[in-house]
């Protein structure tokens, strides 16, 4: 039975799509059969980062309304094996998300794969709520800064209390701190929160920390999964993060700023 | 500190840039998008319409059917995969097509 993992953070734009494209492709490179879903229906843009927009036919409001067969929806990712896109209507709204829906669809996905990730839409309204009810993992993304770590916060309430594993009385989903856009020299500089600082308030286990980076905007531009270009750093951060998941111990590598030389400075090239 | 930048004129994105590449995709996506925006979803009917016509002469199963769709600039592709069943030679259900049409119980 395949796991169901949802990427939420409350705030938007804090990197939930762009974790969830490094994540599922992380996976899939792994060798574990990934599907990542979008929930942010009316507001596709999953399809966009992971760079497969031109060969949307049918979607996953077209899957709970039964116009077409889940099959038919999944869109098979043209550079890695066993991973699938399953994109999200652009014209319905999030109350085409019914509970039955969403788990009839969830019950399929669980016996064809191993991962199922769930992107969530920022807040905390229907989209929200139906990309983490079925999980049994969430990874929150944050950003170090006051507004994404109070949203976070609020997000792991829901999760403790509106999830279907709370309602039924089960083991609570197992939660995990993804922190992004982290700038180790404004830490250092004692501009910016630092790891501790967010672990402390938020209180729970960290799996990655993704250095801000100028690769994420150059990977979306051209429809490429982060963790795909190897050389970057967020590229990296993202790998070491998914091997921390997949139980491997694997040291922080990008939470201390790097030392630049005259030259490099001179140059004026992004660490 | 970008002292060599100084020597530089700015320049409007080449067109391998990576920023050059998300506009172009961003105008495909967009152009299609806008021009379906107050229509009805149709590719579920059109499937459902065209699955329906086969499925007066064949048997199909609905999980054979696949759907590619290639949105380009100036032109979309879309390909329609029916996977129709092999033909047992005895049965008489699955008679050559025509046949079947126009003898249909």
């Amino acid at each position: 039975m395949g796991q169901i993992i949802v990427m939420t953070s409350g705030k938007g734009g804090v990197g939930k799509t762009t974790s969830s494209a490094a994540f599922a492709t992380g996976f899939a490179l792994r060798g574990h059969k990934t599907v990542v879903i979008d929930f942010d229906v009316g507001l596709r843009n999953l399809d966009l980062v992971m760079g497969c927009e031109r060969r949307v036919v049918f979607d996953f409001i077209n899957v709970i309304n039964g116009e077409a067969k889940l099959g038919q929806a999944l869109v098979k990712d043209k550079r890695v094996d066993n991973l699938y896109i399953l994109p999200t209507s652009q014209t319905r709204d999030k109350d085409a998300l019914t509970k039955e829906g969403v788990e009839a669809v969830m019950e399929e996905l669980r016996k064809e794969f191993e991962f199922i990730i769930c992107d969530s839409p920022a807040g905390i309204e229907r989209g929200a709520l139906m990309a983490l009810y079925f999980a049994d993992q969430a990874i929150i993304v944050t950003n170090p800064e006051v507004s994404s770590v109070r949203d976070s916060d609020r997000i792991l309430g829901m999760l403790a209390a509106r999830s279907r594993r709370a309602e039924l009385g089960q083991a609570p989903v197992t939660e995990h701190l993804l922190l992004t856009r982290y700038d180790p020299s404004r830490v250092e500089r004692g501009e910016m929160l630092n790891v501790d600082d967010v672990l402390e308030i938020l209180a729970i286990p960290l799996l990655g920390v993704i250095p801000e980076s100028q690769a994420v905007l150059r990977a979306s531009n051209v429809g490429l999964p982060v963790i795909l270009d190897e050389t970057s750093n967020a590229g990296m951060a993202y790998a070491d993060a998914v091997a921390r998941f997949l139980g491997e111990q694997v040291e922080h590598r990008f939470v201390k700023p790097v030392k630049r030389g005259l030259f490099s400075r001179l140059l004026g090239r992004p660490a | 500190m970008r002292i060599f930048n100084f020597f530089r004129p700015a320049q409007p994105a080449k067109p391998e840039s990576s920023a050059h590449q998300a506009k172009e995709r961003l105008q495909i996506v967009m152009a299609h998008e806008r021009a379906n925006r107050d229509g009805p979803d149709f590719l579920p009917l059109l499937q459902q319409e065209l699955l329906a016509v086969i499925a007066k002469y064949v048997d199909v199963d609905q999980n054979k059917v696949e759907v590619k769709l290639d949105r380009a600039k100036d032109v979309s592709t879309l390909e329609v995969n029916i996977e129709l069943p092999s033909r047992k030679p005895e049965t008489n259900r699955r008679r050559p097509v025509l046949q079947g049409a126009t003898s249909s119980p």
